[in-house]
């Protein structure tokens, strides 16, 4: 009853979302402002109904309604309760509802949060939001139900979860990515609503900012927290594949970060409008289409959902529309917003610029890779092509390092121009430091490597730029106490996301270079040694989990003579399933991993024992972080706080000396 | 067989169960050809799987071309001649890497491509600037004159 | 930049839906093309499954047209194809050559104990060399090889009555015309 209750409530969110587009637009045209103001109640309704059907589902789960074929497939009674709940976004129908769950939070926030706006606009935003979410919810409903009943004859067992997902890694990964995924919807909608208001001033900008950086920081989130649940779930080490899922979150990540800069200069400097309505366009388009890619199963992924080939075509009715008017919107538009603000090549505009155009470039290529083998078969009539890493590497890296140069200048550009003196003032000596800096990283990590000492190299320069920027900013303020607090919240986010960057590259570089790899077949009080350690192995014993059994080895890792620590690898049989589970156990170091994996069991209690030593590779998620919190306390400065209501704001015209770059 | 891949979802890290690492202990004669069987199985991929490397399957004929991608190195084969045997079995799609051939070069001068129109954009648009900064342009004057005219 | 610039966007987009639309009309993506076709069977010096103590080699394979196959005691759905190769073998005898892949020769034999022996002989594949060198990925996998001995299609996965009648009838047909 509780979930016919539940689909019911879905229902009803769908037509609520319907009446968001409709009766709102009825508003514009006869200039009503009570029906233009009924998009935000109507947004809390789509939130309210979503949320309990949501419920509802939850409650199938814990009870373990088996009835409910989606349920059935992916539950069981012995399922830990956490995993009961999340098994919820499991798999494609319970995880879309997530979605719609998802997309209406973003929805009811904007209502909340953009009273300041004009009536007109703030009705556009929300019924461009709400037409989203009502095609959300017909796909939803008319391709994916997850609240469908498997009667008459359902099974009195659930399938169970797989086992791969009965981890924390599903309790937060998926939520977080969503968010970011669809949190894009924001600037996208705010970028359709002044598009179709011919309302696309400087306002714009600023009102997108705050929403563009959130979102952005939930992506950011999203995709750390995923490359670390690989790395420690799969028993494979590794943390990034360039699978087509993975590229499907990178895209919309490269995108949006484009997004969040050239926003930067269309609300300080009025430059970009018609560029920055572009990303905005295609920061949401992208996350449509790698979502939505990923569940057609038209890329081949090792994530991949169940395929339904009819889903693939209820897919492009979504996306053609969505995806292909808002361009059409654009293409009738864009012409009429080219910027006549000018800057120089020194300018920040110019950084800013330089930075869209590489991440850009990235996000092209990163789509072409993912794209080809497609377009490869339709061309060739059959024929198969493998694009894997060794191809996104070499393309992808040198963007980055370009990048990362690129970066080491920016903070100290100045709106319109930079003087050269101020470029280059002090950069010798830093030269210097970062060079010894990064020579001295590389002999402690092992054996010198080039590579880690031209990235670790532009990694400090990053650093010591940004500190030089933070100390000029702070000796400029007169009372000593408060300057280094009175510092816009901007600067310190920009501080924290660009040191992230350093920070995840060092991580990365020194992990690629200098990881090693060990299958060892290991008897009962074998030693062995992987790079500058020693192993031992002690045999396994049994233990019982809550839904499965497990033999469980000892390992135990010293260095120089010395014990460090002593890991329990374990090979977890899931009773449900069946399933075999490698479940890795890791030790943490500052610099670096040792992980050790079970592989299979071979005569006398030997076992075929995996070891990894993983140099630096917590810098890599480290770094993740901190881009996030840095997207996340941008989002608390001042200037967004209760913003005074302004239809249009100009932008200043004189390049400000202290403007904010972030 | 491909309703069997079902496995979750969403998400964007959810994998097919029997794709799981491969651990096994080979015996290497030495050290390099123990770090070119691991940079080879690395960068060939499963025929039979989604989207995994040799390196990171379970499935037999994975387990069989690790043996075989050892036993060519063993016999003294070099990288290049290891993936030419495997080209010569499995076509394009157990390389990683895509050769350079009639229907993959733009995939290699794609990204060069946008790269040099990235520059030439960014380059022009600096460029564009300093005209405008110390006279007006053609259309600017046009505008004016348009003004002026009313 | 001319005004028409800006529907550049919504023209990649337009192709990147073509590619989708086509993407959504391909059969299967674990279908990979054989590097094989046209070419001989490979060479190779392997024993025989039921004839024990001898060994074969490519130019067993020659002769007439014959179904090379590849299957195991591992494989289930290698019993779900057997009541096809044994009604094919019955209604046309044609030939059918066994690959016994990666598999243990004793369990094998107790395989074909059980369920019948259509096939004319067997090559004993333990370490799946031949298989790797056929291009073999997963069992089973049928080859059509031609009297010379060349390779002429190559079908992965179960070879069912609807398969053979109509695909492997008609180009078993055309070969034999040909020669």
């Amino acid at each position: 009853m509780i979930v016919e209750l539940g689909h019911f409530c879905v229902v009803i969110a769908c037509l609520l979302a319907f009446l968001q587009v409709v009766l709102p637009s009825i508003g514009l045209k006869q200039n009503n402002a009570q029906l233009m103001a009924s998009a935000s109640s109507l947004a809390y309704g789509v939130f309210v109904f979503t949320l309990l059907g949501f419920l509802a589902l939850i409650h199938a789960f814990v009870t373990d309604d088996f009835s409910v074929g989606y349920v059935a497939s992916h539950s069981n009674t012995r399922l830990p309760l956490q995993f009961k709940v999340s098994a919820l976004w499991s798999a494609h129908e319970g995880s879309f509802l997530l979605w719609t769950l998802v997309m209406s939070i973003w929805t009811m926030m904007v209502a909340r949060f953009s009273a300041p706006l004009t009536t007109d606009m703030r009705a556009r935003v929300l019924i461009c939001l709400a037409a989203l979410g009502f095609g959300f919810y017909l796909f939803l409903l008319l391709t994916s139900n997850p609240f469908e009943r498997a009667l008459p004859f359902y099974p009195a067992e659930g399938a169970d979860l797989n086992p791969l997902l009965q981890d924390f890694g599903l309790i937060v990964h998926p939520p977080l990515l969503y968010m970011g995924y669809v949190g894009l919807s924001v600037p996208f909608a705010f970028a359709i609503a002044s598009l179709w208001g011919n309302t696309l001033d400087v306002s714009w900008a600023r009102w997108s900012r705050p929403w563009t950086n959130l979102a952005w920081a939930f992506l950011t989130m999203g995709i750390t927290l995923g490359s670390w649940w690989a790395y420690y779930e799969l028993g494979w080490g590794g943390w990034w594949f360039w699978d087509a899922v993975e590229n499907a979150s990178f895209v919309p990540w490269l995108i949006a970060t484009a997004l969040i800069h050239s926003l930067a200069a269309t609300e300080k400097r009025g430059v970009f409008k018609s560029w920055t309505v572009l990303l905005a366009i295609f920061g949401f388009s992208f996350s449509l289409l790698g979502a939505f890619l990923v569940r057609s199963g038209v890329l081949t992924s090792v994530h991949a959902f169940a395929v339904d080939p009819e889903r693939g075509a209820a897919i492009l009715m979504f996306l053609v529309p969505v995806i292909g008017g808002s361009l059409l919107l654009y293409g009738a538009r864009a012409w009429d917003l080219r910027s006549r603000v000018t800057f120089k090549r020194s300018g920040r505009e110019s950084f800013i610029l330089g930075n869209n155009v590489l991440l850009t470039v990235s996000a092209a290529v990163v789509l072409l890779g993912t794209l080809y083998p497609l377009g490869y078969e339709a061309l060739t009539g059959g024929d198969k092509i493998s694009i894997g890493p060794p191809y996104f590497n070499a393309v992808f890296v040198p963007l980055m390092l370009a990048l990362m140069a690129l970066m080491i200048l920016s903070h100290r550009s100045r709106w319109w121009a930079t003087d050269r003196s101020l470029l280059t003032a002090g950069q010798g000596v830093f030269t210097v430091i970062a060079a010894v800096a990064a020579i001295g990283v590389s002999v402690v990590m092992g054996p010198i490597k080039l590579w880690i000492i031209g990235v670790a190299w532009l990694a400090f320069m990053i650093l010591l730029n940004l500190g030089y920027e933070l100390h000029r900013r702070v000796r400029l303020k007169s009372n000593p106490f408060s300057r280094l607090f009175n510092q816009p919240l901007a600067v310190y986010a920009m501080v924290l996301g660009h040191a992230g960057i350093a920070v995840t590259a060092l991580g990365i570089v020194t992990t690629v270079m200098l990881s090693e790899e060990a299958d060892l077949f290991m008897a009962p009080g074998d030693r062995a040694e992987v790079g500058a350690y020693d192993v031992q192995f002690y045999g396994t014993n049994n233990i019982e989990g809550p839904n499965y059994v497990a033999d469980r080895g000892r390992v135990e890792v010293s260095r120089a003579g010395e014990v460090i620590a002593t890991l329990f690898p374990e090979k977890r049989r899931y009773l449900a399933s069946q399933s075999i589970m490698t479940e890795a156990d890791i030790h943490v170091r500052s610099l670096g991993d040792i992980y050790v994996a079970l592989g299979e069991p071979l005569e006398n209690g030997a076992w075929a024992v995996r070891v990894h030593i993983k140099p630096l590779v917590r810098f890599i998620w480290f770094g993740g972080i901190l881009i996030a919190l840095g997207g996340v306390l941008s989002i608390f400065d001042r200037r967004y706080r209760a913003p005074v209501a302004r239809s249009s704001r100009q932008a200043s015209p004189a390049p400000s000396r202290e403007a904010v770059h972030g | 067989m491909r309703g069997r891949w079902v496995l979750a979802g969403c998400l964007f890290w959810v994998l097919s169960a029997p794709s799981l690492g491969a651990i096994e202990a080979q015996a290497f004669p030495d050290e390099t050809i123990k770090a070119r069987y691991y940079d080879l199985i690395a960068s060939l991929r499963c025929p039979q799987c989604l989207n995994t490397n040799l390196a990171g399957s379970d499935a037999m004929i994975a387990q069989n071309l690790r043996a075989t991608v050892l036993r060519l190195l063993v016999e003294g084969k070099s990288d290049a001649e290891v993936e030419q045997f495997m080209f010569e079995r499995y076509g394009d799609f157990i390389l990683y890497e895509p050769r350079w051939t009639a229907k993959t070069w733009l995939l290699w001068l794609g990204p060069l491509g946008l790269a040099l129109v990235g520059l030439s954009v960014w380059w022009s648009m600096g460029a564009s600037s300093r005209k405008t900064r110390h006279g007006l342009s053609e259309s600017d004057r046009a505008n004016l004159k348009q003004l002026m005219d009313r | 930049m001319a005004k028409q610039s800006v529907l550049i966007p919504a023209f990649v987009f337009a192709g990147i839906v073509v590619l989708l639309w086509f993407g959504f009309q391909l059969s299967d993506p674990h279908l990979l093309p054989s590097q094989k076709l046209n070419d001989p069977v490979p060479d190779f010096e392997l024993p025989s499954l039921t004839a024990v103590g001898e060994t074969l080699n490519a130019a067993d394979l020659t002769g007439e047209i014959s179904l090379l196959n590849v299957w195991a005691t591992w494989c289930p759905s290698c019993i779900a194809e057997h009541g096809e190769l044994t009604r094919i073998f019955e209604t046309t005898g044609l030939r059918i050559i066994g690959v016994n892949y990666n598999d243990d020769s004793d369990a094998a034999r107790a395989w074909l104990k059980r369920w019948g022996d259509p096939y004319a002989f067997h090559i004993v594949d333990e370490r799946g060399t031949l298989a790797i060198d056929l291009g073999v990925y997963g069992a089973p996998e049928t080859f059509v090889v031609d009297a010379g001995g060349i390779i002429r299609y190559r079908h992965v996965g179960v070879v069912t009555q609807k398969v053979f009648e109509e695909t492997f009838a008609p180009l078993i047909q055309n070969l034999k015309d040909a020669s």
